[in-house]
């Protein structure tokens, strides 16, 4: 036993040298995941800032002009063009210069007055339609504002309900809480599986591989030799991110540290699972990245990191059962955001822990069968 | 002036030709992977969010109630579930089966009648904020609509309300898959250009394979050559594809003109293999030219290209970083290509973008390249 341990951390420390050894390895390791992380941070964010609008506003009564004025007084919007003819509608949409047009038409005041509805045309650019239908949102909720005061003010009675609306776990409903702990995710599965998918495919390209079947390692052995590296790597890469996301992003950590890492080593162990999986069938280098590339683009788009998996179809939704990513996308919210028991979490753990057996008990019998 | 010779280029197009077809790898990056891609984003990805789990807590049912809570239901997109109690409720929030709570308290009935009115308590999981909004923009749509039935059934006379009247111009059934898809031409052109060719000429670096070429009579620009147009081919093949996919199974419309999306999808594949080879040629090992292809083009065209997220919306130091991104001005050119048409005032910025970027990463490849053979 002490013999078999002594092996493996001998492999181990191969390992460690191979990737360190060069300068631009090391640096690839650390250097681009921190970078990412804050660049992305920045970047990706479902919360709409100072998006372009035009105001065309034929009727210039007091009415419109409170209107036109809360649009004004929005953080989320920035007024870029006031229109003045209906031609100048067109090219500013069309070239992308205003984002949304609000135009009120010449009765709408009088309208008002008579208590006749009046009508408020939003006219927005549909090409990115995510943006548009946050657009729409955001204009509607002014209106709808603009609406329960003037319900308010006219004291008839007031309005008989209304609603007072809540956030949990994310009050100022910030994106960016959600999508940065996800790139967490994101980044350490990037980083893992590629370290161990092209570990034994360099060893086959430089013929390497056969010298090491002909130690006294046994195939566990090689296998763990190969694992555990990617493993601390992992560990490492990890904390590292979520220590920026903590302290650089303010996210607030709610849950136990305990937790979050009984997910992260389940997580790793799926990934390393997947990528010694690919690595034992490449041939190649090449293969072996492209290989982690065909899993991981599916992988990361299916986990529910941008796109709520709620709103994929049965079928797809019934794909997604086998993405690790997913489960570790749940656990790192909930531990971040919500402060998730342990005990809440663990239809989490459990099919992670299954994938990473399956896949690991998979690369082992590849590992045996195929010597080339 | 370089002599190129038709005979040695030949050979090595030949040479990376049958390469690529014995390599099952480049194959599938090239047509498996926009297949899975597109079909994954045409049918499965959505931001739109439909039949929302909410929890709906009635403390004291009576008829006021029910006219509230009945116009929750036959809605596309609210699943309500009436439950006994607030603990109850908050459980199920916790545990993840329901995104919303709208609770009416014990007074609702008897206050309902009151000049100040009624509270109705809405709580929404804000974990993932892009969804909680667009729960509030529907939970609050309902609120409106009832409030008017209630209005008009009771004979109570409330100010007359301004109404949203929405254009959508483009794209007017908003439909995300008319915007996904043509971004992804985007990505997967990205892929084939830069990734494949980061590999490809950094492998014969690490295999010694470059040097044996480089003794030989083949000039320079002739490896180079020898590298682009195979994967160029490549490239067209996989842009193809992936058009006819979105034209054809998708029912994107392609109101631009198709010459045009051809020409600036070649001018996008040229910036992508320049970039490939610059990778290819710092790096000169795969492991290192995979990370830095995956880092420098996959992720940016992804994250900051404005395929999902705004460009308008983030920091001002990101946007200008999003300048550097040659994807970003891509996928502006596909979205106004396939949904708007063919608009100059956005064609030409973007296009002279990119035919910069071309020039640029050509230039440095072929600057590097030759100090190396020195």
């Amino acid at each position: 036993m002490r013999e078999s341990w002594r092996r493996i951390f001998a492999l181990m420390v191969k390992e460690f040298l191979a990737l360190l050894k060069d300068k631009k390895s090391r640096f690839v390791l650390i250097g681009p995941p921190i970078i990412q992380l804050i660049v992305f941070g920045y970047a990706a964010t479902f919360d709409l800032h100072h998006v372009p609008y035009a105001v065309y506003n034929e009727d210039g009564g007091a009415a419109s002009r409170d209107l036109v004025a809360r649009f004004a007084g929005s953080d989320a919007f920035e007024r870029v063009a006031v229109i003045h003819h209906a031609e100048q509608i067109r090219p500013l949409i069309s070239d992308q210069q205003a984002r949304l047009v609000v135009h009120i038409g010449p009765a709408f005041g009088r309208d008002l007055v008579l208590g006749k509805p009046a009508p408020v045309q939003l006219i927005v650019d549909g090409r990115n339609s995510n943006t548009a239908l946050i657009v729409l949102n955001y204009a509607a909720s002014i209106v709808q504002h603009f609406n329960a005061e003037r319900l308010q003010q006219a004291g008839l009675g007031g309005v008989p309900a209304r609603l007072e609306v809540r956030a949990w776990f994310n009050p100022n409903l910030k994106s960016r809480w959600f999508l940065i702990p996800g790139i967490a995710g994101l980044i350490t599965m990037i980083v893992t599986l590629l370290v161990i998918a092209l570990t034994v495919a360099r060893e086959r390209e430089q013929g390497t591989f056969d010298q090491l079947l002909v130690t006294p390692l046994r195939t566990y052995e090689i296998l763990l030799g190969k694992a555990l590296p990617g493993f601390v790597i992992g560990t490492l890469e990890a904390t590292l991110i979520i220590v920026v996301a903590v302290f650089w992003f303010d996210i607030p950590l709610l849950g136990s540290l305990l937790t979050l890492y009984t997910g992260l080593a389940l997580f790793l162990l799926s990934a390393i699972g997947v990528g010694l999986m690919i690595s034992s069938l490449a041939v190649t280098q090449q293969q072996g990245f492209l290989g982690a590339f065909l899993f991981m683009v599916p992988a990361v788009l299916l986990s529910g990191f941008a796109t709520p998996i709620e709103n994929m179809p049965p079928v797809v939704q019934a794909i997604t059962l086998v993405d690790p990513i997913r489960y570790f996308m749940v656990i790192l919210r909930g531990v971040f955001l919500e402060g998730t028991p342990f005990a809440l979490l663990i239809p989490q753990f459990w099919p992670l822990a299954l994938i990473g057996s399956v896949c690991l008990a998979l690369a082992t019998w590849l590992f045996r069968h195929r010597m080339y | 002036m370089i002599r190129l010779s038709g005979m040695r280029l030949r050979g090595l197009i030949r040479k990376e030709f049958l390469q690529i077809l014995r390599d099952p790898s480049s194959i599938a990056i090239s047509f498996v992977l926009p297949v899975v891609l597109l079909l994954l984003f045409g049918y499965g990805v959505s931001l739109d969010a439909r039949h929302v789990p909410i929890a709906l807590v009635v403390d004291q049912p009576d008829a006021g109630t029910a006219s509230f809570t009945g116009s929750f239901r036959h809605l596309l997109y609210f699943d309500p579930v009436m439950m006994s109690d607030m603990h109850a409720a908050e459980q199920a929030m916790r545990e993840g089966s329901v995104d919303a709570i709208v609770h009416l308290r014990a007074d609702f009935g008897r206050k309902l009648y009151r000049a100040e009115g009624t509270p109705v308590q809405v709580i929404v999981n804000g974990v993932n904020a892009n969804t909680a909004r667009i729960i509030i923009g529907y939970g609050s749509g309902v609120w409106a609509n009832w409030l008017t039935q209630y209005a008009r059934a009771n004979g109570l006379a409330l100010a007359a309300p301004v109404q949203v009247e929405q254009r959508v111009w483009f794209n007017s059934e908003l439909r995300s898959r008319d915007y996904l898809v043509p971004g992804l031409i985007a990505i997967i052109m990205t892929l084939i250009g830069a990734l494949l060719t980061a590999l490809v000429v950094s492998r014969e670096w690490e295999r010694g394979t470059m040097e044996s070429l480089m003794s030989t009579p083949v000039h320079i620009a002739e490896i180079l050559l020898g590298k682009v147009i195979p994967y160029f081919v490549l490239g067209t093949g996989g842009m193809l594809l992936s058009v006819a996919m979105a034209v054809w199974l998708f029912a994107v419309p392609l109101r631009g003109s198709f010459l045009l999306l051809f020409l600036v999808a070649s001018l996008f594949l040229l910036v992508a293999l320049g970039m490939g080879l610059l990778i290819s040629t710092v790096a000169r090992n795969q492991f290192v030219a995979s990370q830095i292809a995956l880092i420098v083009t996959f992720l940016p065209a992804f994250l900051l290209s404005g395929f999902i997220f705004e460009i308008s919306s983030m920091p001002k130091v990101v946007q200008v970083i999003t300048h550097i991104i040659p994807a970003r001005y891509f996928v502006s050119l596909l979205h106004t290509l396939f949904m708007a048409g063919d608009i100059r005032s956005v064609i030409w910025p973007n296009t002279l973008a990119l035919a910069v970027m071309a020039l640029l990463f050509f230039g440095l490849v072929r600057r590097i390249s030759r100090k190396r053979l020195d």
